[in-house]
């Protein structure tokens, strides 16, 4: 009896000791006394781009409203915001151009995709035609042939150029 | 009335750029001499024609006609008349009058060449330039006229017209204009769009050269002998108005760098890319006979985009599809675009067959074919630009989303591609003509590769431990050591040849081949720009900070104290607000630096003049941010430490030398080496 008594007692306090704790730390967290840096504002900033602007970085953006912008940045860091929710408020308010990439997402798979393609073709068109320019061995014959045809084609070029030439 | 004048004479010039055209036409139609020699005259008429033009809207533009509305919208009372007369170029309507003069100026020049050997190339070069000049005359005429008056219509909005239209009123005349644009009035972007359209127009040469052979049927190299200075000619003006350009954004633009992937620059990048591949691959149909439709396709593809570069920057595509849709200069600029690029295609195609190949390849490691891969590496990067820059305006064309391409995606995608193109200047001078094998280009590269290996070992441990750096760095030393062995080895041979001093043999040397050495100047100036590239790229470092008076931002060893502000009034109308900072290095004082806010009154815009140092490793870059308004208890700066970034400055004087040695005109211009076939096999040491 005595003992449950006592536990209660010690279960009370130490309950009443979290609590404590837990509103210091709490408080101690709100109350940092530091606000966020013009640099911890401007490295979430340059990763974004102003949004009526074209193609301009918000860290350097000089308009007003962009300053505005990078106050809301500094307000939401001293909120607690972590860098990818605030790039993600922004996405929502103002649509994925404030990202400097496209999203990997639908139709921007194409930004990604198309360049490594063309030139994965570009490879391929250059492996090929080398191959048949350098291996002229097998086609010994077929090279006789279009020798041949440039001949005759320079030869009635220059004759042609020489009549006009009398002309 | 000058505005009439000026109107009716670009009118005059685009008839008589039709008629060149048509009566050039209808010359070789009717084998008609005369014909040919009356539309050769009209090209040359029409550049006279036009600088009259020009010289009247030059003299509204410095006479205060706010009248007129171009006159009202880039110059005000304030401006000095130097840049009254560069706000010519400084606006949309009166740059494509530019462009048009330029392009007139160019034509002319080429036909006033010796034409003796090349009588059939003379009307179709006449055809392609004349088209071209009358359509962006046809643009300032019916689009973008520069001599427009304003008038009110019925519901108050401003319309542009050379005569009242029914139903409007005149706007009064205004007691002053809204001057240029503050940026556009820096030195480096009066001089930049100059050298921008010089590229681009000289470009329009060899352009026209190409499709004359096609036309004609002359398919062989002559058409690449005479174009190959304009080309040079024009790879430097192009390059120049990039540097200038990069310049101008570094020191006017306050973000701390020179090149943002906007696509403004990569408009102009483009062609530039185009045009460099051209530049080599030439040079493998001069000597081996070979790829004679990938050069007619380059040289295409440089026209049009040269075109496509002017149309994404002059039509409002970039700002948005909508724009473009609704202004009227878009659709028709897109409609050239096409007509031509396909009309040239279809050329090359139906000349096909003569354009087939004189000789084979031998061997993958020949100069030919390492020319190739750089063609490769080249094409690749103009793909991710073009696409770069089209995907948003077919992302809101399609799904109504506007999305941003920056610096990020084309850092990683061209990375690579330049590194790649960076190994390539490292072994194909090594190459020869014909063939090589790996043993010969061995033996010629070891010594450089190793000592390129030893520099990166002491970089490794004295400077930076950045991998891409390590890789781009060790690229830059092995391209510099094997170029400048190239330079040695061959000096070194002339000296003991012609028993002369090292410096003599140097300077007759490279005189005597100035393709080859210009080319290889060009190549170590590109290095010394690499590394510029590399180091603000990646080791850039910024803070940002607002000081009291006497309070002081570290950064990277340097201490920047805040001594005072002023504000003033400017020589030109501006307001000036001016800090004075006091510069440290690791304690010891190094001197003062002012960086300032420019607002000019007149276009209601601010422009931020950053205080720089620049040393050999690095640039202390201080901006004045008008975060807040600057008073005098404190001001807040940005402060950019640019490593290495003045290399790129170097590197690009020494780069417009090397284009100068390479395309300085020859005694005699006409003379043409004769390569026979025997010859062509063997390793030539002379391109």
């Amino acid at each position: 009896m005595w003992m449950k008594k006592q536990l209660r007692i010690i279960a009370y306090v130490l309950t009443l000791l979290l609590v404590l704790a837990g509103l210091w730390v709490g408080s101690a967290k709100a109350q940092t006394p530091t606000p966020p840096t013009d640099d911890q504002v401007n490295a979430i900033a340059r990763q974004l781009y102003c949004p009526v602007c074209e193609n301009t970085p918000l860290d350097v953006c000089p308009t007003e409203a962009c300053r505005q912008w990078r106050e809301l940045i500094r307000q939401q860091l001293s909120e607690g915001w972590t860098d990818a929710q605030i790039k993600q408020y922004f996405v929502a308010n103002y649509g994925a151009r404030v990202l400097a990439e496209p999203p990997r997402s639908g139709l921007n798979w194409l930004i990604y995709i198309l360049p490594p393609a063309f030139i994965l073709l570009g490879v391929y068109i250059l492996y090929r035609a080398l191959r048949t320019w350098i291996k002229p061995s097998t086609a010994a014959p077929a090279s006789s042939e279009s020798d041949a045809k440039p001949l005759e084609d320079e030869y009635v070029a220059k004759f042609e150029e020489e009549l006009r030439k009398r002309n | 009335m000058l505005a009439d004048f000026g109107y009716g004479i670009l009118v005059v010039s685009f008839l008589v750029a039709l008629y060149s055209v048509g009566a050039a036409i209808i010359g070789v139609w009717r084998k008609s001499a005369e014909l040919v020699e009356s539309a050769r005259r009209a090209m040359l008429l029409t550049w006279p024609l036009i600088s009259l033009s020009a010289a009247s809207l030059i003299t509204l533009l410095i006479t205060n006609h706010f009248d007129i509305s171009f006159v009202y919208e880039v110059t005000s009372r304030s401006m000095p008349t130097y840049l009254k007369i560069t706000a010519w170029w400084g606006g949309q309507a009166g740059s494509l009058v530019f462009w048009s003069w330029l392009m007139s100026a160019f034509a002319s020049l080429v036909t006033l060449r010796k034409w003796d050997r090349d009588r059939e190339f003379l009307p179709w070069v006449i055809v392609v330039s004349g088209i071209t000049i009358a359509f962006f005359l046809s643009m300032s005429i019916f689009f973008e006229n520069p001599f427009a008056r304003m008038w009110f219509d019925s519901s108050g909005n401003v319309v542009k017209a050379m005569v009242q239209p029914v139903g409007t009123t005149p706007v009064p005349l205004q007691p002053d204009g809204r001057g240029l644009n503050p940026l556009l009035r820096h030195p480096g972007m009066i001089i930049h769009p100059p050298m921008l359209y010089l590229g681009f127009v000289s470009f329009v040469i060899p352009y026209a050269f190409a499709m004359a052979a096609l036309i004609t049927g002359r398919t062989d190299d002559r058409w690449i002998r005479i174009t190959r200075r304009w080309t040079l000619w024009a790879w430097l003006f192009l390059s120049c108005g990039l540097v200038l350009g990069s310049r101008w954004a570094y020191d006017v633009l306050g973000w701390g760098g020179f090149w943002g992937w906007d696509p403004v620059e990569i408009a102009a990048l483009m062609p530039w890319l185009t045009g460099t591949a051209f530049l080599h691959s030439v040079m493998i149909q001069e000597k081996r006979g070979l790829l004679k439709h990938w050069n007619m396709i380059l040289i295409i593809l440089t026209y049009a985009l040269v075109v496509f570069g002017t149309f994404l920057t002059r039509s409002g595509v970039l700002s948005s599809v909508h724009a473009f849709a609704s202004s009227p200069i878009g659709p028709y600029f897109m409609a050239f675009v096409t007509i031509t690029f396909v009309a040239s295609i279809v050329l090359v195609i139906y000349r096909w067959p003569q354009l087939r190949s004189d000789t084979e390849m031998k061997s993958l490691l020949s100069r030919e074919a390492l020319f190739l891969l750089n063609n490769l590496l080249f094409m690749s990067v103009l793909v991710v630009c073009f696409w770069g820059v089209i995907f948003p305006l077919v992302s809101e064309f399609f799904t109504g989303q506007k999305v941003t391409v920056g610096p990020p995606f084309y850092q990683r995608a061209t990375g690579p591609l330049f590194a790649g193109l960076m190994l390539l200047m490292g072994i194909a001078p090594l190459s020869a003509w014909g063939h090589s094998s790996l043993q010969s280009i061995g033996r010629a590269l070891w010594k450089s590769a190793l000592a390129a290996l030893a520099l990166i070992v002491l970089v490794f441990f004295t400077y930076t431990k950045n991998v891409i750096a390590l890789i781009g760095f060790y690229l830059v030393a092995l391209v510099i050591f094997v170029t400048l062995q190239e330079f040695w080895r061959a000096t070194r041979a002339r000296q003991r040849a012609q028993h002369e001093n090292f410096f003599t043999s140097l300077a007759r040397l490279t005189g005597r081949n100035r393709r080859r050495y210009g080319g290889y100047l060009i190549h170590l100036s590109m290095m010394l720009m690499a590394i510029g590239i590399l180091g603000i790229n990646l080791f850039q470092v910024q803070t940002q900070g607002t000081v009291p008076v006497d309070g002081k931002l570290n950064i990277q060893g340097y201490t920047v104290q805040y001594s005072s502000i002023a504000a003033f009034p400017g020589p030109d109308g501006r307001q000036v607000t001016r800090a004075v900072v006091n510069v440290y290095k690791n304690n010891q004082y190094l001197g003062q630096l002012y960086p300032r806010i420019d607002y000019y009154p007149d276009a209601q815009q601010t422009m931020t003049i950053p205080g720089e140092r620049p040393t050999l490793s690095d640039d202390l870059y201080i901006i004045l941010v008008d975060w807040q308004p600057a008073s005098s208890n404190g001001a807040t700066f940005k402060i950019y430490v640019n490593p290495l970034v003045n290399w790129l400055w170097i590197g690009a004087f020494i780069f417009i030398f090397g284009i100068l040695i390479a395309a300085w005109p020859d005694k005699d211009p006409e003379y043409v080496p004769v390569v026979t076939h025997n010859k062509a096999h063997q390793p030539s040491s002379a391109d």
